[in-house]
């Protein structure tokens, strides 16, 4: 029989330290429901997913069930909806209502892929789609946008960041009346990967199979009350503690990930190794951080600190999982960690170091709340900082910014569930980037050698 | 299949009685059973196998769950998989 103690460190992780399975993410490719009518390629859209995902929702329930371990969210993400648009022409939103209407029939928490990917340049439909994200986030509720704007090997699409940084204010404009909800629901890509489970960047990349499973794990609780049981071991030791708690994590993933995908009949694919945090109490990856002995996530030493948690939980994660893909990596949304709302609250974490922590860990700058009078070149100008940090490095960075129209730095944005809450944060716009970001045209792809 | 029920709480007169009664009424059968008193909380762990069950999983975790608010305790009824992929390589 299992030693009693193994049991209850297991329940202990569920019970009190919030480990969860942050996401169940089924990935269904779209291309065989392209077509030239708009219309009926929604159709078709429709069917397909409600009838792969139909029981996603039910078969996740079961799993958290029997092996009373919660999981949270359960979500689908698509082919990106531009390649279909490509075909067909028309009005881009048809495909986002589709997309919604799936979403309401399975049950799903969020559906991924109104996405267009223009890392080098525009294609067929991409403007049209990214046009119309606003729009489309403003009339769906479930339904996430993503663009991917640049890539190691390709650079930077400056056209695109500059189209994105107007895209960005507008689509919180819109949804002004909802707390800017619109851009928490859209993500600019550097480098963006094919088989992220998580949202709002979830998209169905063509290199993967028709359907697949994958399965985002969470867990930031258990590794800081790991590190709480030593108060006094060195970093290397540290790094131990966290390698062995993710790797326990990660098996649970891997556990739910192959049930999940034998019960849908569908292969699984990857488990992504993220800490993600949640507004709650004790599920903070900045408590971590003040754990390892900053006096808050923010001051000098928070990106070494960082540096090390992601490679740890990387390293322990690794052999726990039959394959591992998406982020990967120790998330900082500061709208959904608790430490890192009350950091940017006292003023201690601002976003230029955001940006530099940014550099050692997944993904970006996320679920920021900048203030409402932000103009489009300076989020432009964000977005091009993070894509260059993504492109030189060869990690993926992403920007999740949130203008709060008609609010001003100190003031809050409440977005509720597991989006959280967050302050409006400060943005340095004593001068513009207007002239750098109307020049537009590209960044060439960086050295791949000669690194220093 | 085979699961764990963790029964973790104050330590009262008949904890194992009930969940064994529970067991037998549903037609799980128990495997092994371990008890011990860790942090000053009385811990019944028991190994069942519900290949038999007559009512479904659901059920079956119900009752328990019923059995525990009623006697002031937690308890869980887990797929033993969980344990085992997380503590043995």
């Amino acid at each position: 029989m299992l030693n009693l103690n193994d049991i209850m460190e297991t329940i202990n992780m569920i019970q009190s330290e919030n480990l969860d399975i942050r996401t169940i993410t089924m990935g269904i490719s779209l291309l065989d429901c392209i077509d030239s009518d708009a219309e009926k390629a929604c159709e078709k859209i429709y069917n397909k997913i409600t009838r792969l995902a139909g029981n996603l929702v039910k078969v996740g329930e079961d799993i958290e069930r029997e092996y009373g371990i919660p999981i949270i969210n359960k979500r689908i993400s698509v082919t990106p909806i531009s390649m279909l648009l490509g075909a067909s022409g028309g009005n881009p939103v048809l495909y986002a209502k589709a997309l919604q209407r799936a979403a309401d029939a399975t049950g799903v928490n969020f559906i991924g892929g109104y996405s267009a990917l223009v890392h080098k340049g525009f294609s067929a439909g991409d403007v049209e789609l990214i046009k119309s994200i606003p729009e489309a986030l403003s009339v769906t509720t479930n339904v996430c946008s993503s663009v991917n704007i640049g890539s190691t090997k390709a650079g930077i699409n400056m056209d695109a960041v500059k189209l994105m940084g107007e895209v960005v204010r507008e689509a919180a404009e819109v949804t002004q009346d909802r707390d800017c909800i619109g851009c928490a629901k859209l993500v600019v890509f550097c480098n963006a990967v094919e088989d992220n489970p998580f949202m709002a960047g979830a998209f169905h990349g063509v290199g993967e199979p028709d359907c697949v499973i994958h399965v985002g794990v969470s867990g930031p609780g258990v590794v800081q009350a790991a590190i709480k049981k030593c108060p006094d071991v060195t970093l290397d030791e540290i790094a131990e503690i966290i390698k062995k708690t993710a790797f326990k994590i990660t098996r649970m993933g891997q556990l739910v990930g192959t049930e999940a995908s034998t019960r849908l009949g569908v292969p699984f694919g990857i488990v992504d190794l993220s800490l993600a945090p949640t507004p709650a109490v004790g599920d903070s990856v900045a408590h971590i951080l003040e754990e390892m002995g900053l006096g808050r996530c923010g001051i000098h030493g928070t990106t070494a600190a960082l540096a090390m948690l992601n490679d740890a939980v990387k390293k322990g994660g690794v052999m726990a999982s039959s394959s591992v893909g998406g982020l990967s990596g120790a998330f900082i949304p500061v709208s959904e960690d608790a430490g890192m709302i009350t950091a940017a609250r006292s003023g201690d974490l601002v976003i230029e170091k955001l940006e530099a922590m940014t550099a050692v860990c997944s993904v970006g700058l996320d679920m920021i709340v900048i203030p409402g009078d932000t103009p489009a070149e300076t989020i432009s100008a964000i977005i091009a900082d993070e894509a260059a940090i993504g492109m030189v490095n060869s990690k993926t960075t992403a920007v999740r910014v949130i203008p709060a129209i008609g609010k001003k730095s100190g003031e809050e944005l409440e977005f509720g569930g597991l989006l959280g809450s967050g302050p409006v944060m400060n943005v340095n716009t004593n001068f513009s980037p207007k002239k750098f970001i109307d020049r537009a045209g590209r960044i060439p792809a960086p050295m791949q050698s000669l690194k220093n | 299949m085979r699961t764990i029920i963790s029964v973790i709480g104050k330590d009262t007169v008949g904890i194992i009685s009930k969940v064994s009664a529970v067991c037998t009424e549903c037609n799980a059968n128990i495997v092994d059973i371990t008890q011990s008193v860790l942090q000053d909380m009385f811990v019944m762990v028991m190994l069942t196998e519900i290949s038999a069950l007559n009512c479904s999983f659901g059920e079956f975790s119900d009752k328990m769950k019923a059995l525990g608010e009623e006697i002031n305790t937690d308890i869980r009824v887990m797929h033993e998989d969980i344990f085992n992929s997380m503590h043995r390589i």
